[in-house]
């Protein structure tokens, strides 16, 4: 059966099946298993109730628990065993990483990653954010800043091999050095820095997101504030910087957490440009080297990136309690 | 204010100019990649893409054909023309113009177009820029024309070879319908499973329901990473393996907590009247559901939609584990990332195409339906915080 053909019944047996699943759930519950009428009508009435939460929820419990929830403890248990998951070897794989030097340099990369990707995305889209909002032609500004985030990682990593090529004719790196008699140079294989030539490449990606969200939360801003400061006499700077900035904090805040978790699992980057060589290596692309070949090992890097993730998710279900109350 | 309003104008101005720098910025990469897709390989070579819009400077060799030599007062002479007639006429494009000739390999381009070079013992040779020639010897050419050397301006030229190279013989053509076959399944299905599970955590009462949410936002962030291996191990064992069916239910969980998220946040917005008068009426959840609450949140259901869409068809880690690794069954990234960045690292002309043929896609989704993405990415993130 040619894919497209599946993919097409897929989509009907889904859609229907859904629909299927919950009508005749509804059905049986009302009319079956604690129907209106009879001794207690009343008390069937709210037993049902109190069953029809799950019957709407159920599939979507029995997605997240099997192929989120149950991966985490799944993950942990297979990081105890060995290549071939034959023997139970405790935290042998962990030890292993542990004394790994590409491990070491992964972690230490992810760190760079994590500290500047997350601050020069929100920092540039902040400023993209506020410099469009008075300008007439800001929509079209904003749409193209905006644009690289439909673009794939794969696809933005493409683009910007173009712009890092080492012959002067390709890259623009190199043809501004050739223009300056430099000879070329190849940004991806310089030691160090080609860490954040690659970050580079993200931060293009999540600029236009951490505009978007920003601009709107500009936007919330009560006018009042801002008037009654330009009556007491604040430039534009002190406005910006002493009087909206510190309103839409929160809103950073969730700007740079949500990129922060984006940047410990992007692994196209790394994967497409330089293959984690010349110490680029990072924790996700560091675990997929491993991924199919020793299960063990790949699913302990998860389990540290896991880790690494674990305050941001803490911090994140905290804040979203204390909006429900 | 006096002052703020003098000061206006030049603000504005700076502003303007940055905003201008900024998204050239943006842009550029982009349009590098854009240009040089509609390029030769050569061309990319030669030339920057930033030069593509101007005509290139090309040297070439010929050797005019010595038959059909004519004799004119006292000499023997041929004519002909080295643009259309000569041995690069493939290559020289209607509207080349020749710049400079030369009789030999060491001085290429010697004499200007339309001069008189000297060819030794009284003969010469005249090549105009439009590629005409007179060649004149006092003795007979016996079949065999003087070697000339000239230097042309190529006019600038663009071409679909690369795209037609990608999508009919390096497999573009199938990967591509490989990423719309997993991407559109895995893009519906999961905004039914969604839509139920939010309209139950936003508007019925139930013990646990805080806890749920809490549970979905934390799942949110959890590192699909940790997915792959137990769930492939998973697949394998129920039969699934890697498949298409397989991707499609992966991907189905990896996009609900945040369509749950989306949708609940949405809807928890939408009028309690409505609702709590339809229950008056005497409909059921299931009606509710169905005709108001679902028509109403059209515009989160299409921004998860297209959320859901770009994430999937971008998408390289679930495709390089849930599907088999066959050529058959490979999607637009991984075939960019695995074969084509491999296997022909160098031949920038098709890496282009092919990179465009994976994004035209996205982008036109995305600039047609921006309005419900940005609308989509400020209720799942400004409501949060």
């Amino acid at each position: 059966m040619s894919p497209i053909l599946q993919g097409l019944i897929t989509i009907v047996l889904g859609v229907g099946g859904c629909v299927a699943y919950f009508y005749t759930s509804n059905l049986i519950l009302d009319k079956v298993i604690f129907p209106p009428k009879g001794a207690n009508p009343g008390r069937n009435i709210n037993r049902a109730n109190m069953v029809r939460p799950w019957l709407f929820m159920l599939p979507a419990i029995l997605a997240l628990g099997t192929y989120l929830a149950y991966p985490v403890v799944g993950s942990f248990w297979r990081s105890l065993f060995n290549r071939d998951g034959s023997q139970f070897i405790g935290l042998g794989n962990y030890e292993k990483l542990a004394v790994d030097d590409t491990f070491r340099q992964a972690v230490l990369n992810n760190f760079l990653w994590v500290l500047f990707v997350p601050a020069l995305a929100t920092f540039f889209g902040l400023m993209a954010a506020q410099l469009t909002d008075r300008l007439k032609w800001g929509n079209f500004a904003k749409s193209l800043i905006f644009m690289p985030m439909a673009i794939s990682f794969v696809g933005a990593s493409l683009i910007w091999k173009f712009v890092y090529a080492n012959n002067p004719t390709i890259g623009m790196i190199n043809a501004v050095r050739d223009y300056f008699h430099l000879i070329p140079v190849d940004p991806l294989q310089i030691p160090f820095w080609n860490n954040f030539f690659l970050m580079v490449i993200l931060i293009w990606i999540q600029t236009g997101f951490a505009m978007v969200i920003l601009s709107g939360a500009l936007r919330g801003i009560p006018e009042e504030t801002v008037e009654a400061a330009v009556l007491d006499g604040a430039n534009s700077f002190q406005l910006f910087f002493k009087i909206k900035v510190p309103q839409i904090m929160s809103t950073i805040i969730v700007v740079w957490t949500t990129i922060t978790i984006l940047v410990l699992k992007v692994f196209d980057i790394v994967y497409a440009t330089t293959g984690g060589n010349f110490g680029t290596q990072i924790l996700p692309s560091y675990m997929m080297q491993y991924m199919f070949r020793d299960d063990g090992r790949a699913t302990a890097v998860a389990f540290v990136i896991m880790i690494i993730v674990l305050p941001v998710m803490i911090w994140n279900i905290v804040q979203a309690r204390k909006e429900l109350r | 204010m006096a002052a703020i309003a003098g000061q206006k104008s030049r603000l504005t101005w700076a502003v303007n100019i940055s905003v201008v720098i900024m998204v050239v910025a943006w842009l550029i990469p982009t349009v590098g990649l854009l240009v040089s897709s509609f390029r030769t390989t050569d061309q990319i070579s030669q030339s920057g893409w930033w030069d593509a819009a101007f005509p290139v400077e090309k040297a070439f060799r010929d050797r005019i054909p010595g038959d059909g030599e004519t004799q004119a007062d006292g000499k023997y002479v041929l004519t002909g023309d080295l643009l259309t007639n000569g041995q690069n006429a493939a290559d020289l494009k209607p509207g080349t113009v020749i710049k400079a000739f030369g009789t030999s390999g060491i001085k290429p381009s010697k004499y200007k177009a339309g001069e008189t070079a000297d060819l030794g013992d009284g003969g010469t040779l005249v090549v105009n820029k439009d590629g005409s020639y007179t060649a004149t010897s006092t003795t007979s050419f016996e079949g065999s024309g003087p070697r000339v050397y000239f230097v042309a301006d190529m006019p600038p030229a663009f071409t679909l070879s690369n795209y037609k190279e990608v999508l009919f013989s390096d497999g573009m053509g199938q990967a591509f319908m490989n990423t719309l076959t997993v991407t559109i399944p895995a893009t519906i299905i999961p905004i039914l499973v969604a839509a139920f599970a939010a309209y139950a955590l936003a508007w019925m009462e139930f013990p646990g329901r805080g806890l749920l949410i809490a549970a979905v936002v934390g799942l949110l962030v959890v590192p699909l990473q940790l997915a792959l291996v137990p769930l492939l191990r998973l697949h394998q064992d129920i039969g699934i393996g890697q498949s298409f069916l397989g991707i499609w239910l992966a991907h189905t969980g990896f996009g609900l907590p945040l369509a749950i998220y989306l949708l609940r946040n949405y809807m928890v917005g939408l009028p309690r009247d409505i609702i709590e008068s339809a229950k008056v009426d005497g409909a059921t959840d299931f009606q509710i559901f169905m005709k108001i609450v679902l028509p109403l949140s059209f515009p989160a259901l299409a921004s998860f939609a297209i959320f859901q869409f770009l994430w999937v068809w971008n998408d390289l880690l679930v495709a390089k584990v849930f599907l088999p690794a066959n050529d058959g069954s490979k999607v637009m990234t991984v075939k960019i990332a695995d074969d084509l960045l491999g296997s022909r690292g160098g031949d920038w002309g098709i890496l282009a195409a092919a990179a465009f043929v994976s994004i035209a896609v996205p982008l036109l989704v995305f600039f047609s339906m921006q309005r419900y993405l940005v609308r989509g990415l400020l209720a799942g993130s400004v409501k949060g915080g």
